[in-house]
């Protein structure tokens, strides 16, 4: 199997039992670079998916939390460089795991080498919040020669005949943005957006999944039936903080 | 010339060709490499709306009247062309200013506020948001829409409204509301970053009013159109005073709108040298200035493709200058696109060059220049001696009286403070 492939197949088998597959997402090296492997294991024993932020200067689609733990990590060094250096380095969960990074950094590390370091150590797939469809062509080619996956985000303000295209080009799965804002917010999942989420999935050749602002097993039962997955990103991120298990936190939100 | 861009001869002439031919943005909003538009998915139809409302509204004869009967008898266009005789005397070549210090607010920064101001509102945004970095750019779209009726909502970097603290209050004044920013490194750049998380909340009812010539497509290139009123007025006053052109055209360089506002109609005039000035603040390295022509290689920054101050992971570095409006690590894409095709020279020039320009234009010339402005003085002064009795034009882009606070702190302190 390919990365791209293992990344939807594990969305699937996630979701087979009808509740949403679990992404998780942990900004890494926050709050504790030397901490980083450990959080990961944790992160990825209750998920099926993890979702690794790379930290970057400005995260422009980012709310406060991810904000503060972009800051936090970056003082502490942590670079693109560092964390494929420690996927390397450890026992890598089962869960595939996704690289998500604003575009500068994947830029200046340069894009084959990118995809064929990424690829060497377990990354199934990339998320770059921003690089929308049309500036994607370069990074999605040379991805491809790596079999990983660039994950395209459709949002609500999307255009029926845009979401078609971004959705169909789109591997691993799709992330449909649940809301028009920045992450870390609350959101109700009401029936306009389940309309939309179902609209994504009927586009959709590969597993969708969704988020910004989920934060509660509620939420997640919501989505139930309307999409493959959801993403949790600032709330867990905030549970680490607190220095909370991540592990336990992850099985709650599942519902048991 | 910047060594991290690197083109040869005939790249060079094949770039400029196109920049003179009008190919510039092209459909996929790109100068040559530079340029396109790296934003979040959310925001693609707002820029799409953005870009189809300016190319509908903006060559429209009933815009452009508006849009004319504002400048003249609300912002005061034509500006003056003043020739400024004590420095060309101590400099030893002709120097003529184009006074966008005398524009309403003070700075070339209301040509781009009313502007976009006006096609806000026959786009029908309910809300504007800014960024601003020197606060001329808050102060030109809050009174731009106070103007218009138009409710303003302006970022700021918690740095900048201490040292331009004197813009803070006149955005007030004029009913905008102002946010500190304290995340980031507190300035223009920050400032931006959380403009962009404000419009990503609201793309539909909100326009985003930006404030230089950077940003994703259109930005760029709408900026340009609505600032280049200052370069093609500056050439026409300039070849009806002189009955020719100046030899070198200077501007400072920030994000780059007051100089891509000046340069662009000169731009097809090849006998005349066109200088661009950055902040050079303490020195020449990475994290002492904000010269990303002079210093930086290619990289994306908010929304576009341009030559950026950053590391070798890609992060954006943060800046020093002591002028607030040139304190940004990015720069607009079109003077990227100038000086790979070796149109435009830029240099730099540091925060003691720009502060004793900017006393030696005051007291020999009765003209207050912005910090901003002073650092495109050093760079013409600094031509002038190489270039004796030859004829220069300066974009004064604004006043200095929003640098009070900072000048209190550094020329007044060494002639004894305020007293
Ligand atoms: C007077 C003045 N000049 C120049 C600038 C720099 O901006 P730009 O490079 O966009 O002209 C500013 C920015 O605030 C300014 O206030």
């Amino acid at each position: 199997m390919k990365p791209h492939e293992r990344l939807s197949a594990a969305i699937r088998k996630g979701a087979a039992g009808g509740e949403p597959a679990i992404v998780a997402f942990l900004t890494a090296g926050f709050p504790e670079a030397k901490k980083f492997r450990e959080h990961l294991t944790a992160v990825a024993a209750g998920a099926d998916v993890v979702e690794i932020g790379v930290p970057f200067t400005d995260p422009m689609a980012d709310g406060m939390t991810i904000q503060r733990s972009s800051q936090a990590a970056l003082k502490q060094g942590v670079s693109l460089r560092w964390i494929l250096a420690e996927l390397g380095a450890m026992q890598r969960p089962a869960a595939p795991l996704v690289l998500m990074s604003y575009l500068n950094p994947l830029l200046q590390y340069g894009y084959e080498r990118l995809a064929a370091d990424a690829a060497a150590v377990g990354v199934c797939g990339f998320i770059v919040p921003d690089l929308p469809f049309d500036e994607g062509d370069d990074l999605r080619a040379a991805l491809r020669m790596a079999g990983v996956a660039l994950v395209q985000m459709v949002t609500p303000v999307t255009m029926p005949e845009r979401l078609a295209r971004v959705c169909a080009a789109s591997e691993g799965f799709v992330y449909a943005v649940t809301m028009t804002g920045t992450t870390g917010k609350s959101v109700e999942v009401p029936d306009s957006v389940l309309e939309y989420l179902a609209r994504v999935r009927a586009a959709s050749p590969v597993p969708v999944c969704a988020g910004f602002g989920i934060r509660s097993a509620a939420q997640a039962r919501d989505l139930r039936g309307t999409v493959e997955g959801a993403v949790v990103g600032s709330a867990l991120v905030e549970v680490l903080e607190r220095g909370e298990d991540p592990t336990a936190w992850l099985r709650a939100l599942r519902g048991g | 010339m910047n060594a991290n861009v690197k083109f040869t001869p005939e790249e060079q002439q094949r770039l400029l060709d196109a920049e003179l031919a009008g190919k510039f943005p092209d459909a996929r909003g790109r100068f040559g490499p530079y340029g396109g538009r790296y934003v979040p998915e959310t925001l693609i139809p707002a820029l799409e709306r953005l870009e189809a409302g300016m190319r509908e509204h903006l060559p429209r004869e009933d815009f452009q009247r508006e849009l004319a009967g504002q400048l003249e008898s609300w912002v005061g266009r034509p500006t003056a062309l003043s020739y400024a005789p004590r420095l060309s005397a101590a400099w030893g070549a002709e120097v003529w200013f184009k006074r966008e210090d005398l524009a309403h607010t003070g700075a070339h920064k209301i040509n781009n506020a009313l502007g976009q101001a006006l096609l806000a509102q026959r786009l029908g945004a309910k809300r504007i948001v800014a960024e601003t970095g020197a606060g001329q750019h808050g102060v030109a779209s809050a009174a731009a829409c106070a103007r218009l009726g138009l409710p303003c909502t302006v970022y700021m970097g918690a740095i900048d409204m201490e040292r331009q603290a004197p813009n803070v209050g006149r955005m007030r004044l004029m009913g905008a509301t102002v946010v500190p920013v304290t995340g980031g490194d507190q300035t223009l750049r920050s400032a931006i970053d959380e403009a962009l998380r404000d419009w990503v909340s609201d793309p539909n009812g909100t326009f985003y009013l930006l404030g230089s010539a950077v940003g994703p497509h259109p930005y760029p290139v709408l900026v340009r159109e609505l600032q280049s009123v200052i370069g093609r007025e500056a050439r026409t006053q300039y070849l009806k005073r002189q009955g020719r052109l100046p030899d070198a055209v200077f501007a400072c360089v920030g994000g780059g709108s007051n100089a891509i506002g000046m340069f662009h109609p000169f731009v097809a005039d090849r006998e005349v040298a066109i200088i661009g000035v950055e902040a050079g603040g303490r020195g020449t390295g990475l994290g002492q200035n904000a010269a990303s022509l002079s210093y930086g290689w290619p990289g994306v920054l908010q929304g576009c493709y341009s030559l950026l101050l950053q590391d070798e992971n890609g992060q954006i570095h943060e800046t020093d200058s002591i002028s607030a409006g040139l304190d940004y690590p990015g720069v607009g894409p079109e003077h990227a696109l100038l000086l790979s095709a070796g149109r435009v020279q830029y240099e730099s020039a540091t925060d003691d060059e720009a502060l004793a320009a900017l006393q030696e234009c005051a007291t020999l010339e009765g003209i207050l220049p912005a910090l901003e402005t002073a650092h495109a003085l050093h760079g013409a002064k600094r031509w002038a001696a190489r270039n004796p009795g030859r004829q220069l034009l300066l974009c004064m882009s604004g006043r200095g009286d929003k640098d009070m606070p900072t000048l209190q702190r550094t020329l007044l302190a060494d002639q004894g403070g305020a007293r």
